[in-house]
């Protein structure tokens, strides 16, 4: 038997790639822009993200039938911010140096689009554990989408890797500095994140010719 | 069974009952681990401070490794001969100098009538005195803090610094080595006059050989915090300036 059914491992795989929540529903920007100069804190990110997303929707999902829909956003929203206070709350009393490390990220997660997005496009109407793949999934495509980002502004912007001076030492002069290359100090600002998911998207759509609208 | 979930008074009960369950739940959490956060919180400064003085476990060029939160307390102890408080030109020894919040007490001496407390803490390495030192300051989001270790001529030993909510990778970074160890060997003093040290673009100088500018290369892409890190270096160190000035005259 399979672990998963087709349906099933369609809701990992498509946010992915063709429905990526950054690249094609273009949810979750304001975090991609903000925190990946380098590529930790992308990575850090998007653990975080997959973490909650999977938890926030099983907890949603399980109250779908009793939740009064005229107060479902607050409730979702409610739900989100005490689900990320209590993590951030264990962190801080059992694993203090891992809680420091995620500080920023903490009010980041509850203000993240994609989670509510996911609360109420899927969650609300599904069961458990099809809304436990999907937020693993959109999750997991939008960490997908941080790193690679991430990847890119810190080895070019930085020229490094993780913290390693991957292309030499911008001071010494060494490794690729040696022949005049330099860092480009515009990849470390979030302007240049914004151009990097461009051009992730354009080269999205121009391999998968079905993403582009009609219009 | 069906709920009609559209009615005014389920709604209502609904919102009351997840408040109690949702608020009781996080004050239970709260409180519970209340406790610990704070001692670690208390181990925090303790190795912070330790830090300063280079009692660390680094090990690597980019480490920033504390020592283990199983001993701080007894280096603590062993490490910083003397904890004392100033309060105008009083001084007292007090051991728990360390716990004093210097966030309440910036915002009390903002009363005419209130004497800031301001802790100092003196270590002993390699047989010379090192004092340390809290700063408190504001970053582009939110607050910056550190400990600032200098010898009697306010020339850096060490210093730490760390934030509450800055950018990751840019200004996030100012608790990073690369930043942190420019500041050694740095003065807060020029030819005997208060001048601080300047986190500044363009100083020439990225290596940080020249210990005499009183500047320290900047962060790309972190003007704001960078600015706000040399004005609480600025502030915070003046309000010890009488201190020190009694020190060397002793």
């Amino acid at each position: 038997m399979r672990l998963l059914s087709k349906k099933d491992s369609r809701l990992i795989l498509d946010p992915l790639a063709d429905n990526n929540p950054i690249t094609i529903q273009v949810l979750g920007v304001c975090s991609a822009l903000a925190i990946t100069a380098q590529l930790k804190p992308s990575i850090v990110m998007a653990i975080s993200v997959i973490f909650v997303l999977g938890i926030g929707n099983v907890v949603i999902s399980l109250l779908r039938n009793i939740i009064p829909s005229k107060i479902r956003i607050i409730v979702q929203l409610i739900i989100v911010a005490a689900l990320v206070i209590m993590v951030d709350q264990v962190l801080k009393a059992f694993a203090y140096t891992l809680s420091k490390e995620l500080s920023v990220f903490i009010g980041l997660i509850i203000t993240n689009c994609i989670i509510m997005g996911r609360f109420e496009a899927f969650a609300l109407g599904n069961g458990p554990w099809r809304s436990f793949l999907d937020g693993v999934g959109n999750a997991l495509g939008y960490g997908v989408i941080l790193i690679i980002v991430g990847f890119f502004r810190e080895l070019l912007g930085s020229g490094t890797l993780f913290g390693f001076k991957v292309l030499g030492d911008s001071v010494e002069k060494t490794g690729l500095y040696a022949i005049g290359y330099e860092n480009n100090g515009f990849m470390v600002l979030p302007p240049m994140a914004l151009i990097v998911v461009g051009i992730i998207i354009w080269v999205q759509r121009s391999r998968n010719k079905e993403l582009i609208e009609e219009h | 069974m069906a709920i009609n979930t559209d009615k005014n008074s389920y709604t209502i009960l609904f919102a009351v009952i997840m408040v109690l369950v949702v608020g009781s739940l996080l004050a239970g959490f709260a409180s519970g681990l209340k406790p610990r956060i704070l001692a670690n919180e208390r181990f925090e400064k303790q190795q912070n401070i330790l830090y300063t003085l280079g009692v660390n476990n680094n090990e690597g060029p980019n480490d920033v490794e504390f020592i283990s939160t199983d001993i701080v307390e007894a280096e603590f102890k062993k490490y910083i001969t003397r904890q004392i408080v100033i309060e105008g030109d009083k001084e007292t020894d007090n051991d728990q100098a360390y716990l004093i919040d210097i966030k309440k007490e910036a915002k009390k001496a903002k009363k005419s009538d209130y004497t800031r407390r301001l802790p100092l803490f003196i270590g002993e390495i390699n047989g010379k005195e090192i004092y340390v030192v809290p700063v408190r300051g504001k970053g582009l989001w939110d607050a910056i803090w550190g400990f600032i270790a200098m010898d009697k001529t306010m020339t850096i030993h060490g210093v730490y610094f760390d934030h509450k909510g800055e950018t990751p990778g840019l200004g996030a970074v100012i608790n990073q080595r690369f930043f942190m160890d420019d500041f050694a060997g740095e003065s807060f003093m020029l030819n005997g006059s208060f001048k601080g040290i300047t986190v500044t673009k363009g100083n020439n100088d990225p290596k940080n050989l020249d210990k005499t500018d009183q500047e320290v290369d900047a962060l790309a892409g972190a003007t704001i915090t960078g600015d706000g890190l040399s004005a609480m270096l600025k502030k915070d160190i003046k309000m010890y300036l009488p201190y020190f000035k009694k020190l060397n005259e002793r």
